[in-house]
């Protein structure tokens, strides 16, 4: 199995403030990885550090080839799509266009409609609101067209930010069956950042646990799962 | 009834111009979130960058063109040289970026020009149009050219890719940056197309205003009046709102006793405060809710 992104040594600065103190892990291709932690952790730190969102210091590697010092736009030509926090919906666009937009760094216009109609297959309800605002559209709904978006890309790399966020436990669950789906079946690797560590746990295959901008814990997320002591301490379920 | 007809159409043809004003003070006000001050300014100079191409023997429409291409690299110019370097400056730090680049046009205009009026030509001809006594051809012209250009902008921005990310970077900044689009770039582009816009209007207009430095001073604030009246955040109330005032300015000017010819601007500046007062996001403008 090959690496696709390797962190090393990140640090993270808003302004004089450090909110990750050298943080390193990695993800293997096709993987399904998650970064657990409590609120104000580094989880969402360490996602928009990739993306050259935020100051940072230290290596980010992706296939090998360094993203420090590179635009956020030109970070999501190396296909990582990153789903943010709050879904970045483009609200006043309808949802066809925030599909259209999530593919607008490719060229192929057939092979984008017909990723289209792919999304279509995998979120129904995407299609059923094809033409409305997508402002009109539930949090769940929103959340789905924000993961349809990030795919449009043909991502090989997905960083999802709290995808749980605010959405009903029986939405949730449709959500993380279709994210386990495309893992699967589309070989998308996942980077997933939760708060909902048991849910988060059950689909991933390898974890990483944050505490104030330091990773205390690693390793497969099926042993972490079963490690009381670990779930007690850091994960509290 | 003649006299109401004819007003509201001669309405109308300078609604076009403070509707095209308006659109250019719209896009670059989605853009960065600032009142371009100087977009009558940059119009005036456009106009007279035709003006100057017809002195040297080209064509009207030849020299239309080429003020077109040279208003919008100009544009992308302004904004990449004064604007760019700005963008996380506060609010006044920009205005003062505005007042300074309305004042250095206004001046390099008077300089090179001087400030004496001059003639401006119509493609059009200023003959009644159709035969008919309520509007002249030029007038016909005016609103013709301005449909076909909010036309070309409508396809544009509903239609194209490169729309589609004009208006994905202006609505969500940083969602557009994390689907791949170079927002600042989008920006620049932005102020070249609005500077284009901007110099339509300046060169529909100068005929009859005729040609000076000062020529587009009334022309923006009306433009203002527009784009308040429409709605800051939404470009076709822009457009709308650049025929209502055309309209009710000449109307106003026409029935209500005393008001005349040198009471429309301060109508328009009227407009603008009511507006600002009863409905602050416009006609058709969003409301802005911040979560605090």
């Amino acid at each position: 199995m090959t690496t696709l992104l390797n962190v090393k040594d990140l640090r993270a600065y808003y302004g004089q403030v450090q909110a990750l103190h050298g943080l390193s892990f990695s993800l293997n291709e096709g993987s399904l990885v998650t970064l657990l932690g409590a609120n104000g952790a580094g989880k969402t730190t360490t996602l928009r550090a990739i993306c050259n969102m935020v100051r940072s210091t230290g290596a980010i590697e992706f296939e090998g080839k360094p993203l420090n010092n590179r635009s956020t736009e030109s970070i999501v030509r190396f296909g990582i799509a990153h789903v943010p926090q709050g879904r970045g919906t483009f609200t006043t666009m309808t949802v066809e266009e925030n599909l259209q937009l999530g593919a607008i760094t490719r060229k192929d216009s057939a092979g984008i409609v017909s990723d289209i109609e792919r999304m279509y297959a995998h979120f129904p309800v995407l299609k059923q609101r094809h033409t409305q605002v997508a402002g009109t559209l539930s949090g769940g709904e929103q959340q789905m067209l924000a993961v349809a978006r990030a795919l449009m890309l043909r991502p090989r790399l997905m960083l999802l930010d709290e995808p749980s966020f605010g959405l009903a436990p029986l939405v949730v669950r449709d959500l993380f069956g279709i994210l386990g789906k495309i893992n699967r079946e589309d070989k998308v690797s996942i980077l997933v950042v939760e708060q909902n560590a048991q849910l988060a746990l059950e689909l991933a295959d390898q974890a990483y646990v944050i505490e104030t901008g330091r990773i205390v814990m690693s390793g497969k997320a099926k042993d972490i799962a079963n490690n009381e002591e670990i779930r007690k301490s850091y994960l509290g379920y | 009834m003649e006299l109401f007809t004819n007003q509201v159409l001669a309405g109308i043809a300078t609604g076009a111009i403070y509707a095209c004003m308006a659109l250019a003070v719209v896009m670059i006000y989605q853009a960065i979130d600032h009142l371009n001050f100087a977009q009558g300014e940059m119009a005036m100079f456009s106009t007279f960058i035709s003006w100057q191409l017809m002195q040297w023997g080209v064509s009207y429409w030849a020299a239309f063109l080429m003020t077109l291409a040279f208003s919008f690299v100009a544009g992308i110019a302004i904004e990449r040289i004064l604007f760019k370097p700005l963008a996380k400056a506060p609010v006044l730090t920009n205005v003062a970026g505005f007042i300074a680049l309305f004042a250095i046009i206004n001046s390099s205009a008077g300089l090179i020009w001087d400030f004496t009026i001059k003639q401006y030509p119509t493609p059009f001809g200023s003959s009644p149009f159709l035969g008919s006594q309520l509007i002249s051809t030029h007038q016909a012209g005016m609103i013709g050219v301005t449909v076909l250009l909010l036309l070309g902008l409508y396809f544009f921005f509903q239609y194209t890719r490169i729309g589609l990310a004009m208006r994905a970077a202006a609505s969500v900044p940083e969602s557009a940056r994390l689907v791949g689009i170079n927002t600042s770039w989008m920006i620049a582009l932005g102020w070249g197309m609005a500077t284009a816009i901007g110099s339509i209007a300046g060169m529909l207009i100068a005929p009859v205003v005729f040609l000076e430095p000062n020529m587009m001073g009334g022309v923006l604030i009306y433009g203002f009046a527009a784009a308040v009246l429409g709605g800051l955040s939404s470009p076709f109330g822009a457009v709308v709102g650049g025929f209502l005032v055309g309209v009710f300015e000449n109307l106003a000017g026409t029935y209500i006793p005393g008001v005349g010819n040198e009471l429309k601007l301060p109508i328009a500046l009227a407009l603008i405060i009511s507006v600002l007062v009863v409905k602050p996001a416009g006609l058709f403008g969003r409301h802005i809710v911040k979560r605090v």
